[in-house]
C-alpha cells in the first residue's frame, strides 16, 4: 500500500467532491472512508486508475451519508443535477481546496490547520504534535474551521495572497513533532505553483527553497543559533539554492514584482556569496528599497537598516534605524550590532543585554546574551 | 498562534476586588467557581485554544544542590511565602489581544456572594521556536 500515493491523491479527490456540491465536512468524512477502503482492498486488487477509484468510492460514501442525513431531500436534489463520477481536471479542484482552506472568514491558525489537513493530508495527530497542542484541541480547531467554510461555494477563484500567507505561516513554524512543516510547506507551494500561473507563488517557493537550503547550517549541534555571517557555507544545500534561484529568475522575468519575489531576491543574493564578506550589500539595499515601496512594513525598514549598515557603514545604518519604530522586536538587537560595528562596545553590550530580555524565542535570547557577555568580558580585561 | 501561560496566584499578586478567602465561601459558591473554571477550559478546547491546565497544592518545598556526594537540601514548606501559585492554564491563541480577553474572562470567575472575584492573573508569553526567515 502506497501511503505517499494516497496522500497525494487525497486533496484532488476532496476537491472533486466539494466541486460537485458536497459540504466540506461531509466530503472529508467520505474521503477518509474511501481511504480506509483503499488500504483494505488495494493490496489484493490494485486499481488501474487509483484516483478514479477513490472518487467513486468517496462519492458513493457521500451519497450514502447524504441519504441518511436529515437534509436528505436537498442533497439528493443536488446529486440529481450533478454529472456522473469520472475523471476530472484534478489541478483545478486542488486549487479550489487551497482557496477554501485560506478563506478570509478563518483565523490564521484555523486556516493553517485546515490546509495541512485537507490539502496536505496530514492526520489531526500529526498537526497537533507539530503545534504542541492536544489532539482534542486540534480536532476542534479543524472541525470549527470546517463548519466556518461549510456552505461556501467556490465558483470564482479567491485571493492568492491569502493562500500564500497561509503557506508562509506553515513554513515559518519550522518543525517539531514527526512532521517537518517547512518541508511540507515547500511541497504544498510546489504543488500550487504547478497549478496556478502567478509570479508571487514562484516567488514564495523560491524564498522557501533558498532559506530551507541553509537549514543545516543555521544551528550548531547544541541547538544554538548560528548567524548568517558565521554559517559554514559548505553545509548549504547548493542544489536547492540553484533551483530556487532558477524559479525566481523565471518569476522576475514576468515583470510583476511582489513582496515574496523581492524577499527571495535578497535571500538569493545572500546565497550567492561565496563568503559573508563577498555579499553584495549594495544590491541588497536596492531590493530592500523595492520591498519598502511594496509593503512599507516596519520590519522591512528594520532589516534595511542592517543592510545599509553593511553597505555604507554603521553610522549610515544607525541613521536609517533612527526612523524605525523602536518598539519593534529586534530593533534593540540591530542597534546593538550597529553600535558594535561602530566601535562603541559599552553601548553595544548594554543594548545586547536589553535585546536579550525582549527576545521572542529561546535561541535568540541565548544568542544575544552571549553577545553581551562577549563584549563585557572584553571590556573587563 | 502564540502560547501564553495564565498564572493564578494565592498570594503575591495585587488583591482581588472580591477578596474573600475560599474557606469563607458557601459550598454552593465553591461549586459555582469550580464549574466556571471547568466550563471555561471546555469552551477553550472547543475553540481550539486550550493546551493544558492544572491546579497546584499550596504546600511546596525549596530544593537545592548541596555539594558533591551529599543529598540535596530541602527547606520549607513556607506557609508564609508571599508568592504561591495556585494553578496555571496554557492557551494557544491568535493574538495578544485574545490572550488578554481570555485572561480577563477567567478573572471573572464567581467567588463570595456569587460575584466575580476580579482577581489578578499573570499573563506570560511562551518563548517560541525562531522563525526560519529572519535574516
Amino acid at each position: 500500500m502506497n501511503e505517499e500515493l494516497l496522500r497525494s491523491l487525497t486533496p484532488s479527490v476532496l476537491g472533486i467532491l466539494v466541486r460537485r456540491g458536497a459540504d466540506f465536512a461531509a466530503a472529508e468524512d467520505a474521503v477518509q472512508d474511501a481511504l480506509v477502503k483503499a488500504v483494505r482492498v488495494w493490496r489484493d486488487d490494485p486499481p488501474r486508475d487509483p484516483k478514479g477509484w477513490l472518487v467513486t468510492a468517496a462519492w458513493r460514501q457521500f451519497l450514502d451519508a447524504a441519504r441518511a442525513d436529515t437534509a436528505r431531500r436537498r442533497r439528493e436534489d443536488l446529486v440529481e443535477e450533478e454529472p456522473a463520477p469520472g475523471p476530472a481536471a484534478d489541478v483545478d479542484d486542488t486549487l479550489r481546496l487551497y482557496f477554501l482552506c485560506a478563506h478570509p472568514s478563518l483565523t490564521p491558525s484555523s486556516a493553517v490547520a485546515l490546509t495541512l489537513r485537507a490539502v496536505g493530508g496530514l492526520t489531526t495527530r500529526q498537526i497537533a504534535e507539530a503545534y504542541l497542542v492536544p489532539e482534542a484541541t486540534m480536532a476542534q480547531r479543524i472541525s470549527r474551521a470546517k463548519r466556518t467554510v461549510s456552505g461556501v461555494r467556490f465558483d470564482r477563484p479567491g485571493d492568492v495572497a491569502t493562500v500564500l500567507r497561509v503557506l508562509y505561516l506553515v513554513f515559518n513554524e519550522g518543525y517539531s513533532g514527526d512532521v517537518d512543516l517547512a518541508a511540507e510547506a515547500i511541497r504544498l507551494t510546489r504543488q500550487l505553483a504547478a497549478s496556478i500561473d502567478h509570479p508571487e507563488v514562484s516567488g514564495l517557493l523560491a524564498l522557501m527553497m533558498i532559506h530551507h537550503a541553509r537549514r543545516a547550517a543555521r544551528t550548531a549541534p547544541d541547538g544554538s543559533l548560528v548567524p548568517l555571517a558565521e554559517q559554514d557555507r559548505g553545509r548549504w544545500d547548493t542544489r536547492s539554492i540553484a533551483e530556487g534561484i532558477e524559479i525566481l529568475r523565471g518569476a522576475l522575468a514576468r515583470d510583476r514584482l511582489g513582496e515574496f519575489q523581492a524577499q527571495a531576491a535578497i535571500a538569493a543574493l545572500h546565497a550567492d556569496a561565496q563568503t559573508a564578506a563577498e555579499t553584495d550589500w549594495v544590491q541588497i539595499v536596492e531590493w530592500y528599497d523595492e520591498l519598502t515601496r511594496l509593503t512599507d512594513s516596519p520590519v522591512v525598514r528594520l532589516n534595511r537598516a542592517v543592510a545599509v549598515g553593511e553597505a555604507d557603514g554603521p553610522r549610515a545604518g544607525l541613521v536609517a534605524l533612527a526612523s524605525v519604530d523602536d518598539s519593534l522586536p529586534r530593533h534593540t538587537a540591530v542597534a546593538a550590532y550597529l553600535h558594535e560595528c561602530d566601535g562603541d562596545l559599552a553601548t553595544a553590550a548594554r543594548l545586547y543585554a536589553e535585546a536579550a530580555r525582549k527576545a521572542p524565542n529561546l535561541a535568540e535570547r541565548d544568542h544575544l546574551t552571549r553577545q553581551a557577555a562577549r563584549l563585557n568580558a572584553r571590556s573587563d580585561t | 498562534m502564540a502560547k501564553y501561560l495564565l498564572l493564578k496566584h494565592y498570594r503575591g499578586a495585587p488583591s482581588a476586588v472580591n477578596d474573600v478567602p475560599m474557606d469563607k465561601w458557601t459550598p454552593e459558591e465553591i461549586t459555582a467557581h469550580v464549574t466556571y473554571m471547568r466550563d471555561f477550559a471546555d469552551r477553550l478546547e472547543k475553540t481550539g485554544e486550550f493546551v493544558d491546565g492544572q491546579a497546584l497544592a499550596p504546600e511546596g518545598a525549596w530544593v537545592r544542590y548541596d555539594g558533591e556526594g551529599r543529598p540535596p537540601v530541602t527547606d520549607g514548606p513556607f506557609a508564609e511565602t508571599k508568592d504561591l501559585i495556585a494553578g496555571w492554564m496554557v492557551i494557544d491563541v491568535d493574538s495578544y489581544e485574545r490572550a488578554v480577553e481570555l485572561a480577563g474572562e477567567l478573572s471573572a470567575a464567581p467567588g463570595a456572594g456569587g460575584e466575580p472575584i476580579h482577581e489578578w492573573l499573570e499573563l506570560r508569553p511562551f518563548l517560541t521556536e525562531p522563525p526560519t526567515i529572519t535574516d
